[in-house]
């Protein structure tokens, strides 16, 4: 039986059944990533101990009779910027080639309560600094449909393994589209969250208000359900949101978008955006008609600031969220520092890389006495009016339907001397971001040269059920399943 | 012909920057114990070390304590405020910023009166506090062979109470602080000790010629571990200010050491120096959003505080305002002494038994009162036995106090075994008196002549013939009969 290609919710189903064990599951994956690895490089270390041992204790389990849940056996990769207790989380940057995390993240917590397996922590770019995944100190992944582009970043390593089936399931992050742009440039489902719908406790902050958990997963039922799992207030993360969590996956029916209606915003349907890409939007647009939604057009006039803004308010947070990075207590301390602040010099130019060092820089200048309102102020001012569009918007529509980037995946080294071409990558995430709303990326269709495009669904703040029937729906009608399994194998192997 | 220097009268302007630690069970943003003397790095975790990843949460006691403080100072407690971070590089500091608040601080707009003169207090906000480093080879991070870091005190609440530039002379100064103490003690919210640094004072301090509207170049002077700090930094401080302004130069505005041994400020960084904190509010920790009923809920547990005892002891209990200082300089002694009033005794008897006595006991044992046995309730009965006359206030300091401080045994229980109780037995106490009498004659003719100072003398023989148990009142009595 092939394990690999199955679904999460497939494997599920197998283990409670007892067709196959735990441990049979993740000898599959495990010979899968043994396989696929060399090509892809997606994964920065295996968590194997952790994966036994996990498997061991749910054969037991299903031995005993116990009931489990609807993620029990599903193995999950983690982005190496989430915290694993007692496995290294190195947010791809020397300066943490060597951390091990004393504390287990509430967001991975609740996978492992709830029986998933973790198999693998991934790649990604440096402290998730960046959109091709290029920019990890330790190794270049690359895309599984066409192995010289790039997978996407910062998430290009979670993208990519459950593209290449190395896993089911796994976690990103996102903080200006960090697991929609992967998602889209792997041809996966990728969703990030509402701002504060899951845990930070244990995500190494990149910037503090935008950084959010989100699930990747080659549909969206398993999308749903690993969300499902992740969500919900934590007492250790005073902005996460104390509000419950609705069941995201049993509502989930192709018939829900119905009488739905969905804005297309004007401003990310023009210039820049990629003539394939818009060619594959506008077919989506007609099946969400024919799945009964009503699609209008709909401007959100500050949408055009949402860049500059981000970079402001992103670095800002960084620079700071990165101070502690010195040498004085853990990760990289330079040799050969005979003072305390030659110690944080060396330590910081050689453990971290240029991009990092770039935004650190940005952060600190927006900072600074004399430009703080100038830049830092007025990006929290602007970022309000983004805000305010969407609420706008929202009174008038139920969704909001975006390609997720301008382009499809781009070629490795093509944007890595041009940092300006590598952020308008991210155009058409960073609204949602900045303004702390629910997003999904969905495959939607294929370019000329047989590279995923991935549409863009938004809904209002904590409206993810919206979005997941949207998608669902979407999905249902869109018939690229079996193209993206059949791919998926074909590309990698 | 010689220029006649006119001599300028300066101004000595100071606004001080107090820092207490609050006395929370836990540190301000995780669950660590606030506990002192611990082992280096024991009252630790992922949260105060600044783990990567890891997120504070408020510890609502910290905001309570701060809406205490700035209450008892007269302050508007501002009902939506944020946290701030503060950036400085430092290896004390494990995240490298430290998490305080910049322009929204809890309360604002308070004050102090200080001998009838009104302090404006700014504002008090709440931080953490940093760890604590020690150095090898030197005693500063420059220069030291290594340094070790404990991070023990990392996370400790702090609240920073800042004054307008009201205060006049290093002694306005240090009265301001020590009142400011008090309160702090009697809202229970710092142990108030500077020299263990729970309370610690920055001195800004300019000078000014007299009758100036404008305000002269002030020093920020750091490390002032006691109240007698206080008053000597700021003396030399300004005495070097003036020195400097008298032979042309111009002040520069510094942040200054004051060295305990020198007994003289130096200098620590100039403002070019200084760190440019680059603030941004905390986005790791929501708005607080503070309630009206909460403020109220606090404002029920301040006591009648120490200034205001002050006001009162005087007028209520007849006291002079130095009997009234070291009463209310102790809240539990303070309201020890109101306890004992309360149960009937006389406010003056009262008064001075426990700044006599008890406190000298207290001294010499060092300790207070809290920690003495005696009650309220025993103090009383004791006073009301001297008052009925049932033994003399010698006795009973002597013979009684020791034991009902130390064991709290009733003093009835300790007339009663020792024996104590006074010789009121007219009879009896006679034949005692006539044989004093006939035995000295010589000091009886003095009497006789109205020497009326050697009836002392014979007072004392007649204590000494009964143990001292004799009523001085009957003997008196008794040698008034006799030699008529
Ligand atoms: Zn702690």
């Amino acid at each position: 039986m092939t394990i690999i290609n199955k679904s999460a919710k497939e494997i599920n189903k197998l283990f409670i059944n007892k067709e196959i064990s735990a441990k049979e599951i993740i000898d599959s994956f495990y010979k899968q990533i043994e396989l696929i690895e060399p090509k892809i490089q997606a994964l920065t270390s295996l968590t194997k101990e952790l994966a036994y041992r996990q498997a061991e204790e749910l054969d037991k389990r299903i031995s005993k009779g116990e009931k489990l849940g609807p993620i029990a056996g599903v193995p999950i990769v983690i982005k190496d910027v989430i915290c694993v207790k007692g496995f290294s989380a190195t947010c791809g940057s020397k300066i943490l080639e060597n951390f091990i995390a004393p504390y287990e993240a509430t967001a991975t917590g609740k996978l492992w309560d709830a029986g998933a397996i973790c198999l693998a922590k991934s790649n990604m770019d440096e402290f998730a600094m960046g959109s091709s995944t290029e920019n990890s100190a330790f190794k270049k992944t690359k895309n599984p449909w066409n192995l010289n582009t790039v997978p996407g970043g910062s998430s290009g390593g979670s993208a990519a393994s459950v593209a290449s089936m190395e896993t089911p399931i796994s976690l990103g992050t996102d903080t200006g589209g960090s697991v929609r742009q992967p998602a889209s440039f792997c041809g996966v489902v990728g969703l990030k969250p509402t701002y504060g719908r899951v845990s930070r406790f244990g995500l190494i902050a990149f910037a503090s208000s935008l950084d959010q958990i989100g699930p990747f997963a080659r549909n969206v039922y398993d999308a749903a359900l690993t969300l499902q799992v992740i969500s919900g207030y934590d007492p250790k993360d005073t902005t996460s949101l104390n509000v419950e969590v609705p069941d995201y996956i049993s509502r989930l029916n192709v018939n829900t978008v119905k009488g739905k209606k969905i804005g297309l915003i004007k401003e990310l349907m023009g210039e820049g955006i990629d003539a394939e890409v818009k060619k594959a939007i506008e077919v989506s647009v007609r099946l969400f008609k024919d799945l009964g939604a009503e699609v209008v057009e709909v401007s959100l006039p500050n949408i055009k600031y949402s860049l500059p803004v981000y970079y402001i308010i992103a670095t800002a947070e960084a620079s700071s969220n990165l101070a502690r990075y010195d040498g004085v207590k853990y990760g990289l301390r330079a040799d050969g520092a005979k003072e305390v602040l030659p110690m944080y010099t060396k330590t910081r130019q050689s453990g971290f890389g240029p991009e990092v060092k770039r935004r650190i820089m940005l952060g600190t200048y927006a900072l600074s006495s004399g430009y703080y309102d100038a830049y830092y102020k007025k990006a929290q001012q602007v970022r309000k009016l983004v805000t305010q569009d969407f609420l706008n918007t929202f009174e008038k529509v139920d969704l909001l339907l975006t390609p997720t980037c301008p382009t499809t995946a781009f070629e490795l080294g093509a944007k890595v001397d041009d940092p300006l071409s590598m952020y308008l990558s991210d155009i058409a995430t960073i609204p949602a971001s900045l303004a702390g709303l629910p997003s999904v990326s969905v495959p939607c269709g294929f370019d000329s040269k047989n590279m995923p495009i991935g549409l863009q669904l938004t809904a209002p703040s904590l409206s993810e059920e919206l979005l997941l029937d949207a998608a669902y729906a979407f999905e249902s009608v869109c018939n690229l399943s079996e193209k993206l399994k059949d791919k998926h194998a074909v590309g990698v192997v | 012909m010689t220029a006649i220097k006119s001599k300028t009268e300066y101004e000595t302007v100071i606004g001080l920057e107090v820092h207490a630690q609050l006395k929370t069970k836990t540190k301000i943003f995780c669950s660590c114990p606030v506990d002192f003397g611990a082992e280096p790095n024991t009252n630790v975790c992922p949260v105060c070390l600044g783990m990567p990843g890891v997120l504070p949460v408020l510890n609502r006691q910290v905001v309570a304590y701060a809406i205490k403080t700035g209450l008892a100072l007269n302050c508007t407690v501002t009902k939506h405020c944020k946290f701030d971070r503060k950036q400085y590089f430092y290896p004390d500091l494990p995240k490298n910023y430290q998490i305080s608040q910049y322009d929204q601080p809890i309360c604002e707009n308070g004050y102090l009166e200080v001998s009838g003169k009104r302090i404006e207090i700014q504002r008090i906000h709440m931080e953490e506090d940093a760890g604590k480093l020690v150095h090898a080879g030197s005693d500063r991070l420059h220069g030291s062979d290594y340094s070790l870091v404990d991070y023990n005190r990392t996370g400790t609440p702090l609240i920073e109470i800042v004054s307008m530039p009201d205060i006049r002379s290093a002694e306005e100064a240090k009265e301001y602080a020590q009142l400011l103490r008090s309160i702090l003690r009697y809202l229970d919210v710092c142990d108030g000790n500077l020299e263990e640094g729970s309370m610690r004072c920055d001195v800004n301090v300019s000078i000014r010629p007299i009758g100036s509207t404008t305000f002269g170049t002030r020093c920020e002077i750091k490390n002032v571990n006691s109240f007698k700090s206080l008053i000597r930094a700021t003396e030399s401080e300004v005495e070097r200010q003036k020195e400097i302004i008298e032979s042309g130069g111009r002040i520069i505005q510094e942040t200054r050491l004051f060295e305990e041994n020198s007994g003289k400020t130096v200098s620590m960084r100039s403002k070019e120096e200084a760190h440019d904190y680059r603030y941004f509010p905390e986005p790791d920790l929501v708005p607080l959003e503070i309630s009206a009923q909460w403020i109220n809920e606090i404002k029920e547990t301040i006591p009648e505080l120490p200034n205001q005892k002050k006001l009162r002891y005087p007028k209520d209990y007849g006291l002079n305002s130095e009997e009234a200082k070291v009463l209310i300089e102790d809240r539990n002694l303070a309201e020890f002494y109101e306890a004992v009033i309360r149960l009937g005794a006389n406010a003056k008897k009262a008064a001075n038994w426990l700044i006599g006595p008890v406190t000298a006991y207290m001294k010499e044992h060092k300790t207070d009162i809290l920690n003495c046995c005696m009650t309220p309730k025993q103090l009383a009965d004791l006073l009301g036995f001297i008052e009925k006359g049932a033994i003399n206030d010698n006795i009973a300091k002597t013979e009684i106090l020791e034991e009902l401080l130390g064991q709290g045994t009733d003093s009835e229980e300790i007339i009663k075994q020792k024996g104590l109780a006074q010789i009121t037995d007219t009879s009896a106490l006679k034949e005692a008196v006539k044989e004093v009498l006939e035995s000295n004659p010589t000091q009886l003719k003095d009497l006789k002549e109205g020497k009326e100072k050697i009836r002392g003398f014979f007072v004392g023989q007649v204590m000494k013939k009964t143990g001292g148990k004799a009523s001085p009142q009957i003997v008196n009595a008794l040698i008034d009969e006799l030699i008529k």
